[in-house]
């Protein structure tokens, strides 16, 4: 335990400064009121969706926990349900097999379901396309209002876009 | 090399790798004798060859004492089937239904219940055969799959998924419980599947590498690596010496990386979040520095056909050795704190055991292998250069329960910072890439390298100018899949999250 406390001490604080949002990602204008931005600013829950991704979006989602990005600081959570989501964050080309449920997911998700897309898989097929087996980019299957490019996006993009989809008012 | 009657030709390439053509009989003699001298299954593919008018082909790969033995059986254009290589090597069995999936040869008498097709395209369109149009697209169906049920008083099933409550990629579990034991459970996977080895197809050999390393993102540097090994091997291209160095500091430091990950996450999921949020500022660090080395955090496209498409930089070596040294005391002495800490012991201890026989007979390599027992590790067994003279130590566990995969990574972490060590000490000045060698149309090469997960194989055939034929890779996660569907039974719900992120295995790389 002493050991555990210790190391906990000379860690320290590592968070470093949230970026700024960035317009240039916005896909569709912002549809939201100011007075309900500045309460999604305060406590957003996001659902992330994994629609066919190759899994490498999913490790700079992950990066967002860790302490340097705490994103959890920014009153940012990630939620088991889209039931309680107010953001669906959804990487990868969107599998055929994987059309149905994302758009079960959508439909699940109180309104104003906010969707941000993640990396190039997500802004456009990616090097995946579409075919017999990838319906594409994911504003194929539903509505998208932030796109985020990259291969994989940098935690610090994927802030820019999560925080894109809330701001603007 | 002529074994059991069957005549093995050397494929082209640093690989210890033997290919011979067999009828029915000769593989599955064949595949028992592996069987009974210790051997592997490792892969199976098909791939139709009615252009040449030879039908299909059905490709078995399995690991022998002489590195890795290819069969290949020449099936008939109308109704092709095989026999089931699944009554021999269990592990079979997801793969001959993808093939058939796919490509529409089949197992005789085997499962024949779909497994990568999921009602979303219709049961004779097969995209594997050279005739069918990648892209159409059909309306999506709705599956009816038939789960094996488990009868008996207070037995109920759990479905989960395929979108999982946490950070994770899509598959769906069924588990058949009674209270709170796991009886029995039943994966569902395929979700992710994305078309990825027809895509292959008309690709050129040099644009393949980006695609094959976006496979299973985790594992970008082991596939971008396997796939330019066959395609080196495909026309003999030689690889300078400092690319090849460099290939295997990209991919120790992959395997440090994902390690680092896990056991941060095995933390968490056994309620100690401290572990979490030490191995991940720690996993932070190590992926800014390869950003800042290489251009990107997991190195993708940073192996390329021929060689490597960045040097390390001028100073970098410095700062790399600085960064082993600091991790190496950091991971000493959180290792320490999870060796003592007695809630963590308990979760781990005991749970979601592989035992060793039940792990051979399973087929499973790997990491997850290692940690039940089965010594395989093709940087000692079937070493590439450099691998060649770094004398890597293969780490095995022998009680195959969590607690043993979480000390196969540490210790693993150990190695390969000695190993990026020596690979720096010993780095060759020289050229980083060297032209690709053109490949004759119709040849074919393999690629064979021990990712973190496991061993990655890439399959490579030239088609006409410098094209893709066809290419299939395989995922370790294949055959590690139906091991955790064993190491769950008898365990309690509660503590699937613990058993399954420490497997930690790819949906993506086994859903193409
Ligand atoms: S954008 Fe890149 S990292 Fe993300 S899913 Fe697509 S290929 Fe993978």
């Amino acid at each position: 335990m002493y050991q555990l406390l210790k190391q906990i001490v000379k860690t320290g604080i590592k968070t470093e400064a949230p970026p700024m949002p960035d317009e240039g990602l916005r896909v569709t204008a912002q549809r939201l009121e100011k007075a309900m931005l500045d309460k999604l600013g305060r406590a957003l829950a996001i659902r992330h969706i994994d629609a066919g991704s190759c899994n490498g979006c999913e490790l700079e989602i992950h990066a967002l926990s860790n302490p340097y990005y705490n994103i959890e600081a920014l009153g940012i959570k990630f939620t088991a349900s889209p039931k309680h989501a107010d953001l669906l964050l959804v990487t990868g080309p969107v599998a055929k097999n994987m059309e149905f449920a994302l758009q079960r997911a959508y439909d699940c998700t109180p309104a104003p379901k906010l969707v941000v897309a993640v990396g190039d898989c997500g802004c456009n097929g990616g090097i995946f396309g579409e075919s017999y087996a990838s319906c594409g980019r994911v504003a194929n299957v539903i509505p998208v209002d932030v796109a985020v490019p990259g291969c994989p996006p940098t935690p610090q993009a994927l802030m820019v876009g999560i925080l894109t989809a809330i701001s603007g008012k | 090399m002529k074994l059991l009657d069957l005549d093995f030709v050397p494929l082209p390439g640093a690989l210890k790798a033997y290919r011979a053509s067999a009828d029915a009989a000769g593989l599955m003699a064949f595949a028992q004798a592996v069987k009974e001298s210790g051997g592997r299954f490792v892969a199976l593919w098909g791939s139709d060859e009615r252009d040449l008018k030879r039908g299909f082909t059905l490709h078995v790969a399995f690991g022998i004492e002489q590195g890795l033995a290819l069969l290949e059986l020449t099936l008939a254009a109308e109704a092709p089937e095989y026999p089931d290589l699944s009554e021999i090597f269990p592990a079979a069995n997801r793969l001959q239904r993808a093939t058939y999936d796919l490509l529409g040869v089949k197992a005789r008498g085997a499962d024949s219940r779909p497994w990568l097709r999921h009602a979303n395209w219709p049961a004779d369109f097969f995209p594997l055969r050279r005739d069918a149009d990648a892209s159409r697209q059909f309306p999506p169906g709705n599956e009816d799959y038939e789960f094996v049920r488990v009868e008996g008083d207070g037995v109920h099933e759990i479905p989960v998924g395929p979108i999982h409550a946490g950070i994770i990629e899509p598959g769906h579990f069924r588990f058949s419980i009674v209270g709170e034991k796991v009886l029995r459970l039943e994966q569902r996977l395929g979700w992710t599947h994305k078309g990825i080895e027809k895509r292959f197809e008309g690709l050129t050999l040099q644009h393949g590498a980006r695609l094959a390393g976006r496979v299973s993102g985790d594992s970008t540097v082991a596939y971008s690596w396997a796939y330019c090994l066959a395609a080196e091997s495909l026309g003999n291209t030689v690889v300078p010496a400092r690319a090849l160095f460099l290939r295997a500091l990209f991919l120790e430091r992959e395997r440090i990386a994902n390690h680092l990950g896990d056991l941060g996450y095995l933390g968490n999921d056994a309620a100690l979040a401290f572990g979490f949020s030490q191995f991940s500022r720690l996993k932070e660090d190590w992926l800014r520095l390869s950003g800042a080395l290489f251009g990107h955090r997991f190195m993708m496209d940073a192996i390329v056909p021929g060689g490597v498409a960045c040097d390390l930089p001028a100073g970098g070596a410095e700062k790399m050795l600085a960064q082993c040294d600091g991790l190496e005391s950091e991971v000493h002495l959180l290792k320490n704190i999870y060796d003592e800490h007695a809630g963590l012991q308990d979760r781990f201890l005991t749970t979601g055991r592989l035992a060793p026989e039940l792990a051979t007979l399973l087929s499973i390599g790997g990491l997850a292998g290692r940690a039940s027992s089965q010594a395989w590790d093709l940087r000692t067994q079937n070493p590439v250069p450099p691998y060649d003279r770094l004398e890597t130590q293969i780490v095995i566990q022998r009680n195959g329960d969590v607690a043993a995969r979480v000390a196969a990574r540490f210790e693993e972490i150990f190695e390969s910072l000695r190993l990026i060590r020596l690979l720096l000490k010993d780095m060759p000045a020289g050229e980083l890439a060297a032209t690709l060698a053109p490949a004759t149309e119709g040849s074919s090469a393999i690629g064979w390298i021990e990712g973190w997960r496991g061993d990655v194989l890439v399959s490579l055939t030239a088609g006409r100018d410098g094209a893709i034929r066809r290419c299939h890779c395989q995922d370790p996660s294949w055959l590690a899949w139906p091991a955790l569907e064993h190491a769950i039974m008898g365990n309690i719900v509660p503590d699937f999250p613990l058993i399954n992120k420490s497997f930690n295995l790819s949906y993506s790389g086994a859903d193409l």
